[in-house]
């Protein structure tokens, strides 16, 4: 079983590398057919990540060196909690928006829907990749195919101003991409190895202008997909893409490989005692806090509803870095859970919102007056969201906040709550009056029963489920809070007891 | 097996020789015979390649007998077998391709291009594989003679740009040969071992000084290093495209081999960068060459134009890797041989695989090619991925060496350099996939990805839709397999070939 276990991740990165393959060579005409190899990789997929997870937590760390690609530096798959963190969550969630996307390109009518579902799986591949990669330069790869493979996703419509964003995407992405390959350039020539070790490798002796340079370099690399402020912008632009895309991959997987690079930089690559003690620290504490406050009071402006969805999606990213910046282990710890409970419910929330788009066609907050009496089952998915997003308690987001709080008290800085309260608060302001207008007002639009198809509202469902459950018990669904206290563990060497 | 290093060069001149006998009464016998030549030249490469690494030991060869320094002596170490391998794979390719593409770019020229192919390619690997300063220039000038002739049947303005071309090069081989000259006089010998051998006792001299200034500089010019570029693009922009996917991709990077090989294998370790700074000189040249020639490559209009800037830039990571001088950096300059040959000479195949089937050699018409010709469309993605430097492909495992060399080295600046030109390349690169992809016109209104939508289009350009031949598609498939392959398992080359060939600068 073992044995097997090793060559697991592998085969979860190659499921979706063969769906991506054999979608395309299908096509458009056996569609059923197609639909089905997506199914069938994700479900592989995530049956292969969950099987490791019971070993992981025991103390396991699966994987394989499969070849060497520089000297001493192998391409090399490792599974340690925080990679098995976020695969779960993101293999998990790419299920449901396989079923999402068929409802969802099938209901649009979209163009290219063979390129859609191949890209898609190329990303689910990548982002997989990363999970599991060993050493920096296996992770810079799949990094880099990640960003690449989302492209024809973004410019999906093949409208002028698609391209325009696609362009706009591909500087952010190729710019933070080779400012990785940079910083881990200067990294090998240094220290000779890019293997990730919890607690880092790092330290001080190297001196501040090289640590300085490497921070840097890699705090541009990871802070475009994890979109801190300045480097944002390119993702409400890029809600321009289908919403099964927004979705999964910029609520999800694409935005959250860029945080799970900041979990990385300071937990296995800097360690959190160098990241303090040379400033860094504080320097991306003011940004994602500065990010977390600005996004919210964007996205209460936007009339858009995928716009204030992007900016609050930016906003909650920040929390996590900010969480991870704080340093304290209460902090990562919620920082790590919040890339799960954030998943859910940001998920939750774009389903709904491409269901509400497909099946009404609109777009707009101010036309949703309302919607809930025609749409009750989307929408009340929709307030689970909300709410959850707010902090407000039985919703995985209080859990997460919970800690994130607790977390910056520990670290003596204060401030930083007030920050997560605050927000909470702008949360509440741009994401509940849209669930009001659409239950408490009328619209003649909107008078009788009428849901989108089952291919999307059973997602929804589901997903709504999972943000409801991971409040009320979050141990209870693939062990996620043991997962983020293992990530915190061997990070920082504190353990908790007894959880929550 | 002694025999191996001579086979490779005289099968070509042979084959050169009796194509352009044949070629004049049949076409078809004269191409098969200069492509079996190339063929039978590449398979004795590849068993040197097997060989040399597995005994460790070079070949070696004393042509007719003369032993070694008084007779020319061919050697065939790692990077020999490197090269080797290399030019005439791209040979074999190209000699495939090349029927189709010539008929329909410059017919009635073919009798004269294939055994000037078989000959450039015999140059080239000959300059790859001896033992011999002299004898180097000999090679270097069949290679550049052969080039000419395949340059000059392009276009108009064709003979106009080979004609400055043939001016460089021979300045180029001029300055070599009299840089050979002085070393010859102070040393006594042309025999690279045995210069080598000799030189440790002589450092001092002026005119090994001189020699040493005069060769690198003459192969600087050959290989079109910044400022001594300006005669690639209206090369490259009127040459048939198989001549220029033959020697885009190879020619320049020779010279900077023979460049190579000089600092490994005939004088001194520490020679270039400390007794002389030539290796610091040929750095900025190449930092100013991978900017300059990126940038200019952004402006371009024209397919060829747009790589042959490109192509400035590119050979210049060579150069830069050559200017490092530290183990590393030098493996990532002579992996972008490779890597660039591959990639460039894929983008060149392609280039006239769009020829061939449309006409169109200006990136702007190239609006909506990817439906028309797909699979070519494919492969050229993956070159664009390729020469941004996007993993796994073989360009990006280049960079990073480069990269970790010039850390090394603390050559920050060319550090800088070299993480922008991978943005300006993309910049250049991507501006084009976006527009093979784009539908022609009323994007918003195709409503399936299915061939229908193509053929009025197609149509309107007044083209043929459909792929190339075979005969043309088949290397470009080849190809871009070899740009992954290459990329994927590019350690193997790395542990096999290079770092043995870098071991001079080891053991200093």
């Amino acid at each position: 079983m073992d044995g097997f276990l090793d060559l697991a991740p592998l085969l979860a990165i190659l499921a979706s590398a063969v769906a991506a393959v054999a979608v395309p060579l299908t096509g458009e005409k056996r569609r059923n057919l197609r639909e089905t190899w997506t199914v069938l990789a994700a479900v592989v997929k995530f049956s292969l990540i969950a099987m490791m997870i019971p070993g992981v937590l025991a103390g396991e760390r699966y994987g394989m060196d499969l070849l060497e690609i520089a000297p001493g530096i192998g391409l090399s798959l490792r599974v340690d909690p925080a990679g098995l963190l976020f695969a779960t969550s993101a293999s998990f969630l790419w299920i449901l928006t396989s079923f999402y996307a068929f409802g969802y390109m099938r209901g649009a009518n979209e163009a290219k829907q063979s390129r859609f579902f191949s890209m898609l799986a190329a990303c689910l591949s990548a982002t997989i990749g990363l999970c599991f990669s060993g050493n920096i330069l296996t992770f810079v790869i799949f990094y880099e195919i990640l960003s690449v493979a989302t492209y024809p996703l973004v410019i999906h419509s093949g409208s002028k101003k698609a391209y325009e964003i696609g362009r706009q995407y591909l500087i952010y992405a190729l710019t933070a991409g080779i400012a990785l390959v940079a910083g881990l350039a200067a990294i090998y020539a240094v220290t000779g190895t890019l293997d990730f070790q919890p607690g880092g490798f790092l330290d001080a002796e190297m001196g501040m202008p090289f640590l300085w340079t490497v921070f840097l370099l890699f705090a541009l690399g990871f802070g475009v997909k994890a979109g801190v402020m300045p480097l944002q912008s390119w993702l409400p632009n890029a809600m321009i893409a289908p919403t099964p895309v927004s979705a999964l991959l910029h609520a999800v997987a694409v935005v959250k490989a860029g945080v799970f690079g900041f979990v990385r930089l300071v937990g296995y690559i800097f360690g959190p005692e160098l990241f303090g003690a040379m400033g860094a620290a504080t320097f991306l504490a003011i940004l994602a806090a500065i990010t977390i406050l600005v996004a919210s009071l964007i996205a209460i402006t936007k009339d858009d509803l995928k716009a204030r969805l992007a900016y609050s999606t930016v906003g909650h990213l920040s929390y996590i870095v900010l969480g991870i910046a704080i340093l304290a282990p209460q902090a990562m710890l919620g920082a790590a859970f919040h890339m799960i409970t954030h998943a859910a419910m940001k998920i939750t929330l774009f389903f709904c919102a491409g269901a509400i788009y497909v099946h009404t066609g609109k777009k707009k907050v101010s036309q949703l007056d309302g919607i809930g009496r025609q749409m009750p089952l989307t929408m009340a998915a929709f307030g689970v969201g909300a709410v959850g997003l707010a902090g407000v308690p039985l919703v995985g987001g209080f859990v997460s906040k919970w800690y994130l709080g607790v977390g910056a008290l520990d670290a003596g800085l204060s401030i930083y709550l007030w920050v997560f309260l605050l927000s909470g608060l702008l949360n509440a302001a741009y994401l509940v009056p849209i669930v009001t207008r659409a239950f408490l007002r009328s619209s003649p639009d909107h008078t009788r029963f009428n849901e989108a198809s089952p291919l999307m509202v059973v997602p929804i469902t589901i997903t709504m489920l999972f943000a409801l459950l991971l409040g009320i018990h979050p141990d209870g669904v693939f062990r996620f809070f043991s997962l983020a206290e293992a990530i915190v563990a061997s990070v920082t060497g504190v353990t908790f007891t007894g959880g929550i | 097996m002694s025999q191996l290093p001579a086979l490779i060069p005289t099968t070509l001149i042979l084959a050169g020789l009796l194509s352009l006998l044949v070629g004049l009464r049949s076409l078809r016998a004269g191409h098969l015979i200069a492509l079996t030549g190339t063929v039978v030249s590449f398979l004795v490469s590849v068993i040197g390649l097997l060989e040399v690494p597995s005994s460790g030991q070079p070949i070696r060869y004393a042509l007719g007998g003369w032993i070694p320094p008084i007779g020319i002596e061919f050697v065939l170490d790692h990077l020999a077998a490197y090269m080797t391998t290399l030019v005439t794979g791209i040979g074999v390719l190209v000699l495939i391709y090349a029927p189709r593409s010539i008929r329909h770019e410059s017919p009635g020229k073919a009798a004269l291009t294939y055994p000037s192919m078989a000959l450039l390619v015999a140059g080239l690997a000959g300059m790859s594989i001896t033992g011999d300063l002299f004898n180097l220039y000999v090679f270097l000038e069949i290679a550049a003679l052969a080039a000419y002739a395949l340059l000059a049947t392009g276009r108009r303005g064709g003979a106009f740009a080979t004609l400055r071309y043939l001016l460089i090069g021979a300045v180029g081989g001029g300055f070599y040969l009299l840089g050979v000259g002085f070393i010859y006089f102070s040393v006594g010998s042309i025999n690279m071992a045995d210069v080598a051998a000799r030189l440790p006792e002589l450092l001092e001299s002026r005119s090994v000084i001189s020699g040493a200034v005069l060769m690198v500089l003459g192969l600087a010019l050959k290989m079109g290093l910044f400022p001594l570029h300006f005669w690639m693009p209206d090369v490259y922009t009127n040459a048939p495209s198989s001549s220029a996917a033959l020697i885009a991709p190879i020619m320049t990077k020779v010279s900077a081999y023979a460049i190579v090989r000089l600092m490994l294998d005939v004088f001194p370790p520490g020679f270039f960068t400390e007794a002389l700074p030539i290796a610091a000189t040929i750095g900025w040249m190449s930092a100013a060459g991978i900017l300059f020639g990126s940038i200019i490559a952004i402006g371009q209009q024209d397919y060829r134009r747009m790589l042959a800037y490109s192509s400035v830039g590119q050979i210049a990571y060579v150069g830069l890797g050559i200017a490092l001088a530290n183990p590393i950096g030098l493996i990532g300059g002579l992996l972008h041989i490779v890597n660039h040959a591959l990639m460039k000479g894929l983008l060149f195949l392609i280039g006239g695989a769009i020829q061939w089937r449309t006409g169109l050699v200006r990136i702007p018409d190239m609006v909506g090619l990817g439906k028309k010709m797909p699979w070519t469309m494919y492969a050229f993605v993956i070159a664009v991925l390729a020469m941004v430097g996007i993993p796994p492909t073989a360009g990006f495992f280049s960079k990073v060496y480069l990269m970790i060399g010039a850390v090394q080295a603390d050559a920050w600046v060319w550090f800088a350099v070299i993480v922008l030109s991978s943005l300006l390349s993309a910049i250049y690169f991507f501006r084009m996939v976006e527009f093979v992809f784009r539908d022609v016109e009323g994007a918003e209104e195709s409503a399936d990805d299915s061939a229908t939508g193509g053929v009025s289009a197609d149509e309107l350009r007044g083209a043929v839709a459909g792929e190339v031949p075979p005969s043309m598609f088949i290397p470009i498939a080849i190809l871009s397999a070899a740009v992954i392959l290459v990329g994927v398992f590019n350690f193997l080359i790395v542990r096999a070939l290079l770092e043995p060939a870098v071991a001079p600068l080891l053991g200093g």
